[in-house]
């Protein structure tokens, strides 16, 4: 298996530069009360793709613009899916766009998730609150060509309940027999009956659907859950080299210009966001890097 | 020098002009249609400048330079290029402080985007060998890819570049410890170095010599180069600082979790000076305005520094918090990171940071407290570039 992240797609993509161009809201979707999904129609003519775990920079005339991971299935790109949650001014503006508005796109950018190394395997995938926008698109990837690989478990943490992204969805893989669902929530009103703890805690449950040795662990959210998930990965046996997170940090360019992102010697923008765990394990653990 | 990058056809590569014929070359370049910018007086310091004829350039002056501060001084020999370098540096010209990028307009349900005005083709006079591997550096960050920055490129390629090797050094340089001076070695299209009356001239490129056959000048002497080399060689020996190179990354990786931060960090006062003056610092950040009726939008390009809380603000928080650890950043950045990134260091040995810092905080100085706190290596060493 080769561990290095995989390399960015051809930059041939006419949305790859400084220059942004526009594409129409074609569909606005609630997911929880801060996090909405967009569907984003490019102009005519205009080709564009990507790869499970990149992102696009994002821009709202004259407001800004703000690095979003994609979130719906590389196999069928367009419309472009972002799931956005309101943090700042930019999200906030995005989230409040109405289909027919416009959006400035640049990117793809960013490094993969390994989908291709991880085929044969079992496939893991550890998601805190809004990190499972970008590991969305490893999910449809993984069942689009579900023969190509063996288990595919996933375990997904929120604050809450009402966090809890792409609900129905997670019900409807719930029901499958071909992967294993595992929710958690930090905190459950009294009427919740899942499981609650911090995403780690699903780990005893989880054990039985996945073999450590053969496994590659596909890992986004809070900087400290993922060092936490990791480590807990370790401690089963799965190898460090076969662990995967996606960081972030703040973005401008998205291009290796602008020294926003930078993390020790990496620009998260365009060495990853996704790194396999050994290259960052010993930056994550730095305080203020 | 070497001399294997003149063109011998149109002149011998080392050739001698009066100083007063700096003029003609400058009228010259700007009939080739370039801009010309050289060295000026301005509130007390040389800055760059558009010049348009040799009264304007700074004729004259000496730098005192030390942590913290700056004076300027007669020259009694009345030399052109006696000073070393100023707060200012080329970056200014082709990596701009504040630079639109585009425009958007919004028209019937559309929006129209615009690219700026092609920037002007400049000349720079008089790049000393620090600030030419500073452009050198630079042009490592935004042409090497995957992605190149096109304003960047476009005002490089234009660049008409007239070195200066330095005939006397300041306190605050240290070009000779980081291998990028004073001698200036290639990348030029014209160098020249400051004798009695008269500037040797080496050609560096095709465009250089065919600018010089226009220009009266005679065949240098071996003296004249000789002597040329001599004053270069005295810069060399008076450098104000030195910095031991030997394995600087590893010494930066080691010092990661060092107190020395701490203690640095409550001496620095994050006015991010000392990023602005740097030669190759990069960073910037994007703004994004639009005019009072929202139709039109506007991409602005400026200058950002790492020492700025708000520069890594992520997710609703900033992430650099103290001081400590943006100084941090700064450094092992500059001397470790910057290699594995760039495959060069990203300290060229100008010595504006030390210069220009309001408290004189001096990284040579600090490179050797980490020094002495994480072992020293063993032979001390300057990097070759
Ligand atoms: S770090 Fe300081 S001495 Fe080094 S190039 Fe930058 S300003 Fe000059
Ligand atoms: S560092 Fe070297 S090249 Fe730069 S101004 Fe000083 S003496 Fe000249
Ligand atoms: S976002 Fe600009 S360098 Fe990474």
């Amino acid at each position: 298996m080769n561990h290095s992240p995989v390399p960015h797609p051809a930059l041939s993509m006419p949305t790859q530069g400084t220059f942004p161009l526009f594409f129409r809201v074609v569909r606005r979707q609630r997911e929880t009360p801060d996090t909405y999904t967009l569907w984003l129609e490019p102009p005519a003519g205009t080709p564009f793709a990507f790869q499970p775990g990149q992102f696009n920079m994002l821009y709202v005339f004259g407001v800004g613009e703000v690095p979003i991971s994609i979130s719906g299935p590389a196999h069928d790109p367009i419309p472009v899916v972002h799931t956005i949650r309101a943090v700042g001014a930019v999200t906030r503006a995005l989230v409040n766009l109405k289909p027919g508005d416009l959006v400035g796109v640049r990117g793809p950018f960013g490094t993969s998730w390994p989908l291709e190394q991880a085929q044969g395997k079992d496939v893991v995938i550890v998601a805190g609150g809004i990190g499972l926008a970008p590991l969305r698109p490893a999910l449809y990837h993984l069942l689009h060509h579900r023969e190509a690989y063996n288990q595919v478990v996933l375990l997904y943490g929120a604050r809450t309940p009402r966090d809890l992204l792409y609900r129905r969805e997670l019900e409807r893989w719930r029901g499958r027999f071909d992967m294993e669902v595992l929710v958690t929530v930090d905190r459950g009103p009294r009427e919740w009956r899942g499981h609650v703890g911090v995403v780690t805690t699903l780990f005893d449950l989880a054990e039985p659907f996945f073999q450590p040795a053969n496994t590659v662990a596909l890992v986004c959210g809070p900087e400290i859950m993922m060092r936490y998930t990791a480590r807990e990965l370790l401690r089963r046996g799965v190898p460090e080299e076969h662990i995967y997170v996606s960081l972030e940090r703040n973005m401008k360019c998205g291009q290796g210009f602008c020294g926003h992102c930078q993390f020790g010697p990496l620009f998260i923008c365009k060495d990853g966001a996704v790194f396999p765990y050994p290259q960052v394990a010993h930056l994550m653990t730095l305080r203020e890097v | 020098m070497p001399s294997s990058t003149a063109n011998p056809k149109a002149s011998p590569p080392q050739i001698i002009i009066k100083k007063t014929t700096l003029d003609d070359l400058i009228q010259a370049l700007q009939r080739e249609g370039y801009q010309v910018i050289g060295p000026v007086l301005e509130q007390e310091a040389i800055v760059y400048r558009p010049v348009t004829q040799l009264k304007d350039l700074a004729l004259g002056w000496i730098d005192v330079q030390e942590a913290g501060s700056y004076r300027l001084e007669r020259d009694e020999a009345q030399r052109f290029f006696a000073f070393t370098v100023g707060p200012q540096s080329w970056k200014a010209y082709l990596f701009p402080p504040r630079e639109e990028i585009w425009k958007a307009r919004r028209e019937n349900g559309r929006i129209l985007m615009e690219e700026p005005e092609t920037p002007p083709r400049l000349a720079f006079l008089g790049v000393r060998a620090c600030e030419l591997a500073a452009i050198h550096v630079q042009d490592r960050i935004f042409l090497q890819g995957p992605y190149v920055q096109p304003r960047y490129a476009r005002r490089r390629e234009a660049v008409f570049i007239i070195a200066v090797q330095c005939t006397r050094a300041g306190n605050t340089c240290f070009c000779v410890s980081m291998g990028t001076g004073p001698h200036v070695r290639e990348g030029y299209d014209l160098a020249l170095t400051e004798l009695e009356d008269t500037f040797l001239v080496h050609i560096g490129s095709e465009k250089g010599a065919a600018l010089m056959a226009e220009i009266p000048h005679r065949e240098a002497t071996q003296e004249e180069v000789a002597e040329a080399t001599r004053r270069v060689d005295a810069a060399a020996a008076s450098m104000g600082r030195t910095m031991d190179t030997t394995e600087l990354p590893e010494l930066m990786r080691q010092s990661l979790e060092s107190p020395h931060w701490e203690e640095v960090g409550k001496r620095c006062l994050a006015c991010a000076n000392c990023t602005l003056v740097c030669p190759t610092c990069f960073c910037f950040t994007l703004e994004d305005v639009t005019d009072l009726t929202g139709q039109e939008a506007v991409r602005v390009r400026l200058w950002d520094s790492c020492f700025n809380q708000e520069f890594t603000y992520t997710a609703g928080r900033p992430i650099r918090v103290s001081i400590a650890s943006r100084y941090r950043q700064w450094l092992t950045h500059k001397l470790g990171w910057w290699v594995e990134q760039f495959g060069v260091l990203g300290c060229v040995g100008c010595g504006r940071c030390i210069t220009w810092c309001p408290v004189g905080i001096d990284l040579t100085a600090e490179v050797q407290t980490l020094r002495h706190m994480y072992g020293r290596a063993s032979s001390p060493a300057t990097v070759s570039r």
